[in-house]
């Protein structure tokens, strides 16, 4: 299965389809055991490693107390949390990353494409920027940081915005409206932050460039516990999606002949793959490439059939960036690439090398 | 003095409308006595509170090239990376004097060299004495004393650990931190800024954290925010024995004439014994 192939024209998925039900359940469950391995091995393996030597004996060591006891704080407070973010933040990525593909029938799309993370962008961007002018303490919403509470903020109205103008009167929520509202919008969000970054003093504008490049270090569970809830909606409102995405794959009205409601899964899609790219990017800024170079990798490895796709993705997507930010927190030690440049320089490669073998 | 065309020398050698871009250094001026000779500063000047009634130019990102020529000055103060608008400024035949960011010795050359340039070498010279005799005073003080490893946060995200910024072992904050009696935690950092992960400041085990911030009042964000933000680190020295402290003002992290008085705060905090 090739990127300009496209996601229409697929040939086995039709196919598979049509076989009885046990050859799915089959190809989930090797999938999912398979990249679950992978992702628990991720997970397991990622808090060992860092840039302070610690000892694994020190850390379980029960007879320290916690306060004391400063391997077991690395391991447990900084390190731990990090790695199940960086799980967290994959996952959501790219299953949202695979439900955008499917629901604008474009390979090309990832979790960014409709405006949703300019949106949260834009947010976190006035707080780095007016935080100084406003009383930031009173923007903290429940759990969630002032930054976070903003970019989330920022992404309901983005998200709503698109929703808003591909669902009024003849449009029903078309493809077409969508993309188009989505890049407007980007563009839109993209020439605020622009005007705000220019309006900053520079350390703002270090503060928010570098939130731009995505930031994994959450330190301690308190972010995680804030951000999990939306994720598990989230997650929760995927799982009724993959049959729908199979067949809105095939286009609006070959997928309503067979009996799909076209616009009730449109707007599931949307709502929860925008809550996803939400959560995720409150947490640790736009993290790029992951929501699109996952779901291809996974195609590739397991064929087209959301049923399999989106739980291998959503695994594959841990892993992956488990992975992408240990290799950014050690591989320039003790200076910390952020870990959108590491996503970014395996995903433009990737995609230099589909087109390649394409060609 | 407009330039003309012709053979006419374009500035005087001593200033006399001087425009400043750099915040520091408008300090550094009115400290002088060189204050009734600005007539321009930048967007984000605040200090002395004169400033505040000038016309302002733009910053480091926007200086405004229009503005700056209609207030005819003589000299403009400019940072050294604006070598575009230093060049425009030259061809109109105006001098400009480059901002140079390093430690405390710079900043105390750079007022004695803007005293050479308004002609006020005498006022600069005894500024200059001022300043590193209160600094001696500083040393002074806290000689002898135990100096504990300090993290100087000046940065950081509100309400969490995240996007911390502290400083490294080169600028003059971290030489103003050892002045005051400190180990500076990241001394061994050949830069100005860390962003350290919540890793590297739970290895680094500071024994006290100073935060500066330049604005403090209506950010919501009091000593407070500041104790329960890092409590996260149980076993980091500091969280442990409650040596936090919050600083906030702006000429905290300004390197200009009011760097002693910065010196002193940190002292302050870090040797409380010292000066009862």
């Amino acid at each position: 299965m090739s990127v300009t192939d496209g996601v229409a024209r697929s040939g086995p998925p039709v196919a598979g389809l049509a076989l009885p039900r046990a050859s799915v359940r089959t190809r989930l469950l090797t999938a999912v055991g398979g990249f679950g391995t992978l992702a628990a091995a991720a997970c397991i393996l990622a808090p060992l490693l860092g840039t302070t030597e610690i000892s694994l004996a020190r850390v379980f060591d029960r007879s320290i107390p916690f306060q004391d006891n400063v391997d077991a704080q690395i391991f447990f407070v900084a390190r731990l949390p990090r790695v199940l973010a960086a799980a967290l933040v994959g996952s959501t990525l790219a299953s949202a990353g695979v439900v955008f593909q499917a629901m604008l029938r474009n390979p090309l799309a990832t979790p960014f494409t409709l405006g949703v993370s300019a949106g949260a962008s834009l947010g976190a961007m006035l707080v780095i920027v007016l935080g100084g002018t406003l009383a930031t303490g009173a923007l903290a919403f429940g759990p969630f940081t002032p930054v976070a509470a903003a970019s989330l903020a920022g992404a309901a109205m983005a998200a709503s915005l698109v929703y808003w103008l591909a669902t009024r009167r003849g449009y029903a929520m078309s493809t077409s409206v969508l993309l188009l509202a989505g890049v407007t919008l980007n563009s839109f969000f993209s020439a605020l932050i622009m005007f705000v970054q220019y309006i900053a003093d520079f350390t703002q504008v270090y503060r928010a460039a570098r939130w731009l490049m995505g930031d994994l270090d959450v330190g301690g569970f308190g972010a995680l516990g804030s951000a999990l809830p939306l994720v598990l909606v989230a997650f929760a409102l995927f799982a009724r999606l993959p049959s729908s995405l199979n067949l809105l794959s095939l286009g609006d009205d070959a997928a309503a002949a067979r009996g799909v409601d076209v616009v009730r899964a449109q707007r599931l899609a949307f709502f929860s793959a925008s809550l996803a790219t939400s959560a995720a990017v409150s947490l640790a800024g736009p993290i790029g490439f992951v929501g699109i170079v996952v779901p291809h990798l996974v195609r590739l490895i397991v064929g087209v059939d959301h049923r399999v796709v989106l739980p291998a993705a959503a695994l594959f997507g841990a892993a992956f960036l488990v992975l992408c930010d240990l290799v950014a927190r050690t591989l320039l030690a003790p200076v910390e690439i952020p870990v959108g440049v590491v996503t970014a320089m395996i995903g433009g490669p990737f995609f230099l090398w589909l087109l390649v073998r394409r060609g | 003095m407009v330039p003309r065309a012709g053979g006419q020398d374009p500035s005087p050698v001593v200033a006399r409308r001087v425009v400043s871009i750099v915040p520091a250094l408008t300090e550094a001026l009115f400290a002088i006595g060189a204050g009734p000779l600005v007539v321009g500063v930048s967007r984000f000047d605040q200090f002395p509170p004169e400033v505040k009634a000038l016309p302002s130019v733009g910053a480091l990102l926007d200086p405004n090239t229009e503005r700056i020529l209609s207030l005819r000055p003589d000299l403009v103060i400019a940072y050294g990376s604006q070598s575009d608008l230093q060049t425009q400024l030259g061809r109109a035949g105006i001098r400009t004097f480059s901002y140079r960011h390093d430690g405390i010795a710079t900043i105390l050359d750079t007022i004695a060299e803007l005293g050479t340039a308004t002609g006020r070498q005498a006022d600069a010279a005894r500024v200059v004495a001022g300043l590193r005799a209160r600094l001696d005073a500083v040393r002074a003080r806290v000689a002898g004393r135990d100096r504990p490893r300090t993290l100087l946060v000046f940065e950081r995200q509100p309400g969490s650990l995240r996007e911390v910024y502290a400083s490294g072992g080169v600028g003059f904050l971290h030489e103003m931190l050892e002045i005051a009696g400190a180990r500076n935690v990241f001394a061994d950092v050949a830069r100005e800024s860390v962003q350290p992960s919540v890793e590297t400041l739970l290895a680094r085990a500071p024994e006290v954290i100073i935060e500066v911030r330049a604005a403090g009042l209506i950010e919501g964000v009091g000593a407070g925010d500041t104790r329960e933000s890092w409590s996260v680190l149980a076993s980091v020295p500091a969280v442990r024995t409650g040596r936090i402290h919050l600083l906030t003002g702006d000429y905290l992290v300004v390197p200009g004439p009011r760097l002693a008085d910065a010196t002193e705060a940190f002292a302050r905090a870090l040797h409380a014994e010292a000066y009862e």
